[in-house]
């Protein structure tokens, strides 16, 4: 599987640059807050159209611009985990997953729900609502719902950043298995060096709007260190 | 006090219970439409739909005559398919209450639905849905409690509609004489006692629906 991103948009005042293709594994992308990164993410979703360029996934065509091709977000077969988790409140965890399983059997359905609920730690609250659970349970929940379509990308938008620090980590961990687990592409957005150094296999560098440099991880610091010289973190 | 002729209520729950059901399928898709699609015209089509809270009834009334009177189009189609004219029967009460409280669901619905965090339907769609399962399974129950509570106000809007029922449905006691109507009626004929108690079932009523609607409001999602 891979995605060959070239394309071009423009939000008010902000332009982004995009030309890269995702190597397997998990690729971060980093980069400082306002470079891009989930204007991105938007755009490979489908959520946002590319004002110029061509976006595909193997030879399926997301986006091309020259042939006015613009394939809806429903038909792409991706997962998605953004910075909220977007469950349903009304639904109950197993609905709010199942919903997401394209199968047309029931029971392929159910036994696909509780298989995803289990690897990702809910089992216990499969029958709570969203509301009763915590932050970093319906982030597991938002995972779980990402990965119900057998996705042949996943894409994560910032998804632990509302979280404390130990459930970060705990998730982090969980979502590195979960990759591995697919075999499929993930494209992982963070400004967090932290997290840079836990999830990358690759490093997909945002800067200004520009997204086009693959690099690992020593690299993406030392650039970032030049960029950001003041910030303790990196 | 006269011994109280009950049909006025039976024929106003009728009739309002009937142009509620045309106003919340009318009113919710018109209100998914017009807070979920961009189309050329949304903006006329919106303060169209208004008109009937700032128009007088009457003259809200005397259009709808207009519109399915005898020497109409709709009011030829109707007589063509029914064999009796349209105007002048509880059916035409039923449009005009409709008609009338159309716009308290529409604009009542389209808030609800344009308040929902667009979030929930993005990731609905990366999750595969799509079409009228995205309407029926994520928006609409989000907006639910605000969709409930337009359709409660213009069911209260239909039960004590006057001035548009009488121009289109006359005021035939028996055939077409509503609540509100009846306690006219009894006004004329210094029949205060029958109108107290006619006027206290509507007042009631509308006391009931929006004590709902202003808990609908404050446990809004």
């Amino acid at each position: 599987m891979s995605l060959t991103v070239d394309a071009r948009n423009r939000i008010g005042e902000f332009h982004l640059d995009a030309r890269f293709t995702l190597p397997a594994g998990l690729t971060v992308l980093f980069g400082p807050s306002g470079a891009g990164k989930s204007r991105l993410l938007r755009l490979i979703a489908g959520l946002d159209r590319p004002l110029d360029g061509r976006i595909a996934l193997d030879g399926t065509v997301f986006d091309e611009v020259t042939t006015k091709v613009h394939l809806p977000t429903h038909q792409r077969h991706i997962g998605m985990v953004f910075q909220q988790p977007y469950l349903l409140p009304h639904r109950t965890v197993e609905s709010n997953v199942a919903l997401a399983v394209r199968h047309d059997e029931r029971v392929v359905r159910h036994a696909r729900t509780r298989e995803l609920l289990a690897k990702v730690g809910a089992s216990d609250f499969t029958l709570r609502r969203p509301g009763q659970l915590s932050g970093g349970q319906n982030q597991r929940i938002a995972l779980a719902r990402a990965l119900a379509g057998n996705p042949r990308l996943l894409l994560l938008d910032e998804p632990f950043n509302a979280l404390d620090l130990p459930v970060r980590r705990q998730l982090r961990a969980l979502v590195r298995q979960l990759v591995d687990d697919s075999g499929r592409p993930a494209l992982f957005v963070t400004h967090d060096p932290d997290e840079l150094r836990d999830l990358a296999d690759n490093v997909l560098l945002a800067e200004h709007g520009v997204i086009d440099t693959i690099d690992d991880i020593a690299g993406a610091l030392k650039r970032a260190r030049i960029n950001s010289p003041r910030d303790p973190l990196i | 006090m006269n011994e109280i002729d009950w049909f006025p209520l039976l024929l106003s729950l009728r009739v309002a219970a009937i142009a509620t059901l045309i106003t919340t399928v009318v009113g919710v898709s018109g209100a998914y439409a017009l807070a979920r699609f961009r189309f050329p015209g949304r903006g006329l089509v919106e303060a169209i739909a208004s008109l009937p809270i700032v128009l007088p009834p009457t003259v809200l009334g005397y259009y709808l005559l207009v519109s399915i009177g005898r020497n109409s189009p709709i009011g030829r189609s109707y007589e063509a398919v029914f064999g009796r004219q349209l105007v002048f029967t509880w059916q035409a009460a039923v449009l005009a209450a409709a008609v009338a409280s159309l716009p308290y669901c529409l604009r009542t619905a389209t808030a609800a639905i344009r308040a929902i965090d667009v979030g929930y339907e993005e990731a609905a769609r990366v999750a595969g849905l799509n079409g009228t399962r995205l309407a029926f399974i994520v928006t609409l129950p989000l907006a639910g409690r605000g969709i409930i509570a337009g359709i409660s106000l213009a069911f209260a809007r239909a039960l004590g509609d006057f001035g548009t029922t009488i121009m289109v449905a006359g005021n035939i006691p028996g055939r077409t004489q509503t609540m509100p109507l009846a306690v006219y009626d009894r006004v004329q004929a210094f029949d205060y006692a029958t109108a107290g108690v006619l006027s206290g079932v509507l007042l009631f009523v509308a006391v009931v629906v929006l004590l709902g609607v202003r808990r609908l409001e404050r446990t809004a999602l």
